[in-house]
């Protein structure tokens, strides 16, 4: 939130991202010259004239404020942001279809993806991590799965051999950021503050913080949410859904989006299993009715249990975007 | 509840497109497999176009049922789900047809500013 003016209240906040604002801050200026003169302007918009009652600078000094204003104007002017959608315009005769009657209108056929912004800003992602040479997951799963703690084992153990750098996603605080950089690896914490899901855009702008090194790994833990996160590309290389034993075997069904899409199933905390009374085999099964060409790792973060095959996988992954 | 952020795109969207003009109807195509509830959507509307120039629009939301296609046997199964297994030969072999789409198909406008 802006210390100034309490502005970014429900908004999505990037940890180490310039404070930009898109409003001027009509408070009185007050600074100190040189030679310990200290007087206030009065407010008003940034370059205003010092037409304020007794300004009379009658001291030798020149104005040199140093007001660091790091005003990024990031102009985004998406106009070919349509893809395939073309805005044709049809001016229509009055006896033109589905018009409302009596009001002399016009019908524009748009035929515009609804999402096709985000797409937009997803595939801008995935160039630039492509001309990084980046591995990005985006990371997914219903919350208490254990996206955060299967990632802190991950860094861990790949230690020395795979660079990795994370983008946190949370409703609100730094917990999980904080997890990351405890178990050694770069991370920024993202606050959708009332969003319930990543869009590229944070993504965009998290990365830009993070600044991912040429041939790492950039995993995106996304909010913990089975439903949202499934709809928002965000120019990731794969979707790795992770889903804990003690998740229910239906689950895939019940969330079919997150399943439909994903390219991995981690089948997190099997060292639970011998309490559980699950069927693995129907719980995978129903998820590969979904999507056969999910690639299904069992695992135990605490164990350690079948991460040996997810890191070959992943290693696999690295040598193709990173050769 | 990402309808709302959905929906806030919607007016967006239409609202750039009118260029001032007031906004008298918005016809929006919603798949039953695009993840989204067209009723959440409705609800949603209202709020969202407040202030704007969509505010007082009508929306109209064009359903399109969920349809597979299966390679192996050639069924064309309606799908209440995106499954990739035929509900009529078991092969893993269904693609979706139909069903995801999520878009504006049309919006309505005021002739003059």
């Amino acid at each position: 939130m802006c210390v100034v003016c309490g502005c970014g209240d429900g908004k999505t906040t990037i940890e180490g991202e310039a404070h930009v604002h898109d409003h001027d801050h009509d408070l009185a200026r007050t600074h100190t010259h040189a030679d310990g003169t200290t007087h206030s302007h009065a407010g008003g918009p940034a370059g205003a004239q010092h037409d304020g009652p007794e300004h009379h600078h009658e001291h030798e000094h020149d104005h040199d404020h140093d007001h660091d204003h790091d005003h990024d104007h990031d102009h985004d002017h998406d106009h070919g942001g349509h893809g395939d959608d073309h805005l044709h315009s049809h001016a229509r005769a009055p006896s033109g279809t589905p018009q409302v009657p009596g009001r002399d209108a016009q019908v524009m056929a748009l035929e515009t993806a609804i999402l096709g912004k985000n797409q937009l800003l997803a595939e801008r992602n995935r160039g630039w991590l492509a001309g990084r040479k980046v591995l990005a997951l985006n990371l997914m799963s219903s919350p208490g799965a254990g996206k955060t703690t299967l990632l802190e084992r991950c860094i861990g153990d790949l230690k020395g051999q795979v660079e990795i750098s994370v983008v946190e996603g949370d409703q609100a605080t730094a917990n999980d950021a904080d997890r990351i950089r405890a178990s050694g690896a770069a991370a920024v914490q993202v606050n959708t503050g009332s969003g319930c899901h990543l869009e590229a855009d944070m993504l965009g702008r998290a990365m830009k913080v993070l600044e991912p090194p040429r041939g790492s790994l950039l995993v995106i833990e996304n909010v913990g949410n089975l439903v949202c996160p499934a709809l928002f590309d965000l120019g990731e290389n794969a979707r790795v859904v992770i889903f804990s034993v003690t998740e229910g075997e239906d689950k895939p069904l019940k969330y079919p989006h997150m399943f439909s899409s994903a390219d991995v199933l981690l089948l997190s905390k099997t060292d639970l299993l011998p309490h559980l009374r699950v069927d693995l085999a129907r719980m995978a099964d129903n998820a590969l009715a979904l999507n056969p060409k999910l690639k299904i790792f069992p695992v135990s973060a605490y164990t350690g249990e079948g991460l040996d095959a997810w890191y070959g996988w992943l290693r696999g992954e690295l040598a193709e975007v990173a050769p | 509840m990402h309808e709302l952020g959905i929906t806030r795109s919607v007016v967006s969207i239409v609202g750039e497109h009118a260029q001032g003009r007031k906004v008298l109807r918005v016809t929006l195509e919603v798949g039953r497999l695009s993840g989204l509830l067209a009723e959440s959507i409705r609800f949603c509307f209202d709020v969202c176009a407040q202030g704007t120039p969509v505010q007082g629009a009508t929306l109209q939301i064009v359903d399109v049922e969920g349809r597979g296609h299966c390679s192996a046997c050639g069924a064309e199964p309606e799908l209440a789900a995106p499954l990739a297994r035929c509900p009529v030969c078991h092969e893993p072999t269904l693609r979706v047809v139909a069903g995801t789409e999520l878009k504006i198909k049309e919006m309505e406008t005021e002739s003059c500013v």
